[in-house]
């Protein structure tokens, strides 16, 4: 199964992530946007992060989780490769796993600056399986 | 064209307000016939449509000629509110609040320094740090991070990054009034403590330019502006802090919205009242943003100064390096402005779009009082880029706003697959062009094909009151993240 699409917009970007649950599309969704950043076949598994995000809509709780690596990204300078979703609990509480290394500018060409997740044209639907939207301001 | 455009002038297109059940005012578009057909290409009209409904919104949702698709506002858009009924939207700012751009002169001929130019860039290069998960030189701690974000350009002249002068040459002189550190998370200050002084990667830049083209000498003149002129422009934001004060208060905002249970077209139109507590505080942290992102583009200028004086073994006086004008085109600002007749007190949003202040608005102690706010207008890596002026009648049409640039044609992917970074680099090179950027991928990302002609847009501004032009810049060497 396909994990993402790139989602073309003419100034900035999207994904659109698949997954046969709610946990692996969460997953998916970040796993396109650090493929985004920075090439993960160059990224190794040295470190990892607890992360635990909370909001009140599956779609909110997304650009939570979203954003939340963003951060750690910006402020401990680590890129991830390896998203692993442990507990969600009622679409509206997500505890996870990211793991990565920290930015070696030798190894790691980066490819665009994301500056944050937009709820323009935010989804996140199950039809068969579940798909979800977002567009992220570069 | 869509049916429901009516075209009022050459220059100007309108959405009814009655295309759309919801929206409050009509839109207006500031495009030709030939740049319409690129705007239609996206959902940029569907955006300006969406916009019309913001609370409060007053006389139109305006669109700037080099409109395009951007999210909840498009880019390129205007908003006006009346701050007693209306909203504030941290959409209609967006993530990299105050980006905006500066344009520092010198005394200098560009065909002169020809020869010393690769050696100007590469030194440029060394001491501006560009692109991603690069720090600045100086790591702030929080007594010094508040005082920047209170004080705007005063931090930097306190300690000797900016000449006296350059404050008066800065939109606000170089502090937005109301801002308030104690609104700005914790998140914030750590992204943005050691960000000072980096140019960012995407489309900002530090570029060496030549004035090619006059179209208005007496207003050149007073610029201090030259044919065959050497200048410099930086283009840059607030980084990590302002990303982070976007994404806080978008979340905010979408409380407020479920709470006044608010209907909007689209999510990241998110508002809250400008006089409601959530307003407030949204706009005294946008304000702290403001005022790093213009201490930020001072810090840049400092080492632009620096490797001057490296290269040129003068120092930054001798060779005449002063401001021109540092302007945002990404900033909500209280402003009073004529509508129906009447004055009122408006929160303008100006999403990709720049304030182009004609005499009357001026401040008295403005050094432009007599001419009009320079307008800096970038274009792409290899055409062109403008000095424009604010005039007097500008504030009939848009609150006296005009673009921000060219726009963009071509997504990122698209542009990745139609053009390759090596070759581009190359054909750059042979026009003479010298290029410090990242990698060749992100070159053709901003390849200049990825963008509309500067030039058009520039015209229609022109063409539509809403600024004038005055010079016409041709890049030199560029610095890319």
């Amino acid at each position: 199964m396909k994990r993402f699409d790139i989602l073309e917009h003419t100034a900035d970007v999207g994904i659109v992530a698949y997954g046969k649950s709610l946990k692996e599309v969460f997953e998916n969704t970040a796993l396109g946007m650090f493929s985004l950043i920075v090439d993960p076949r160059t990224v190794r598994e040295r470190v990892c992060y607890d992360v635990r995000v909370e909001n009140e809509e599956k779609e909110d709780l997304l650009v939570e989780w979203l954003n939340e690596l963003l951060y750690i990204f910006e402020v401990n300078k680590v890129v991830f490769k390896k998203l692993k979703a442990l507990r969600l609990k009622d679409e509206r509480f997500l505890e996870a796993k990211a793991c990565g290394e920290r930015i070696d500018l030798r190894r790691h060409q980066f490819e665009i600056q994301i500056k944050g997740c937009t709820y323009h044209e935010l989804r996140v639907e199950k039809d068969k399986t579940w798909r979800a939207q977002v567009i992220f301001d570069v | 064209m869509a049916d429901y455009l009516e075209k009022l002038t050459p220059c100007c297109y309108k959405i009814p307000k009655t295309h759309k059940q919801g929206m409050l005012v009509p839109g207006i578009i500031y495009v030709d016939d030939k740049l319409l057909r690129l705007v239609e290409a996206d959902k940029a009209l569907e955006q300006v449509i969406n916009v019309a409904f913001l609370p409060g919104i007053v006389k139109a949702s305006f669109a700037m000629p080099d409109i395009h698709w951007g999210y909840g506002f498009p880019i390129g858009g205007v908003a006006a509110t009346d701050v007693k009924r209306g909203a504030v939207s941290p959409g209609g700012v967006g993530f990299d609040i105050s980006c905006g751009v500066r344009l520092l002169k010198t005394n200098l001929e560009a065909r002169q320094i020809v020869p010393l130019l690769k050696d100007l860039m590469h030194e440029l290069s060394r001491n501006i740090p560009k692109g991603v998960g690069r720090h600045g030189r100086t790591k702030l701690n929080r007594r010094e991070m508040e005082e920047l974000l209170l004080t705007g350009m005063s931090w930097g002249l306190k300690r000797g990054y900016a000449w006296d002068e350059d404050v008066l040459h800065v939109e606000e002189k170089g502090c937005l009034a109301g801002a308030d550190p104690s609104k700005v998370s914790e998140r914030a200050f750590e992204r943005g403590h050691d960000q000072l002084g980096t140019l960012g990667s995407g489309n900002h830049f530090l570029e060496a330019q030549e004035v090619v083209g006059i179209y208005n000498d007496r207003v050149a003149e007073a610029f201090g502006l030259f044919k065959g002129q050497l200048v410099v422009m930086i283009h840059s934001g607030s980084r990590g802090l302002g990303h982070q004060i976007c994404s806080d208060y978008i979340k905010v905002m979408n409380k407020v919205i479920k709470k006044l249970d608010l209907e909007l077209p689209d999510r990241q139109l998110a508002c809250a009242p400008v006089s409601s507590s959530e307003g407030k505080d949204y706009y005294a942290a946008m304000a702290c943003a403001a005022n790093y992102a213009m201490a930020n583009r001072q810090f840049l200028t400092y080492w632009t100064r620096r490797s001057f004086e490296c290269i040129f073994k003068k120092s930054a006086r001798e060779l005449g390096m002063s401001l021109l004008y540092d302007v945002s085109h990404n900033l909500a600002k209280f402003e009073n402005h004529i509508v129906d007749g009447k004055e009122m007190r408006l929160c303008v949003h100006r999403k990709g779009a720049t304030r182009a202040f004609g005499p009357n608005l001026l401040p008295k102690d403005s050094p432009y009082r007599n001419i009009g706010q320079p307008v800096i207008i970038p274009g792409d890596m290899a055409r062109a880029s403008y000095v424009l002026v604010g005039m007097a009648e500008s504030e009939n049409e848009a609150f006296s706003s005009t673009c921000h640039g060219a726009g963009r044609l071509m997504s990122r992917s698209q542009a990745k697959k139609m053009i390759r970074g090596d070759q581009l680099k190359k054909e750059l090179a042979e026009k003479g062009l010298i290029i410090e950027a990242g990698h060749a991928s992100l070159l053709a990302e901003e390849a200049p094909g990825a963008y509309k002609d500067v030039s058009m847009v520039v015209d229609v501004c022109d063409g539509a009151k809403l600024s004038k032009k005055v010079v016409k810049l041709r890049p030199l060497g560029v610095l890319k993240g």
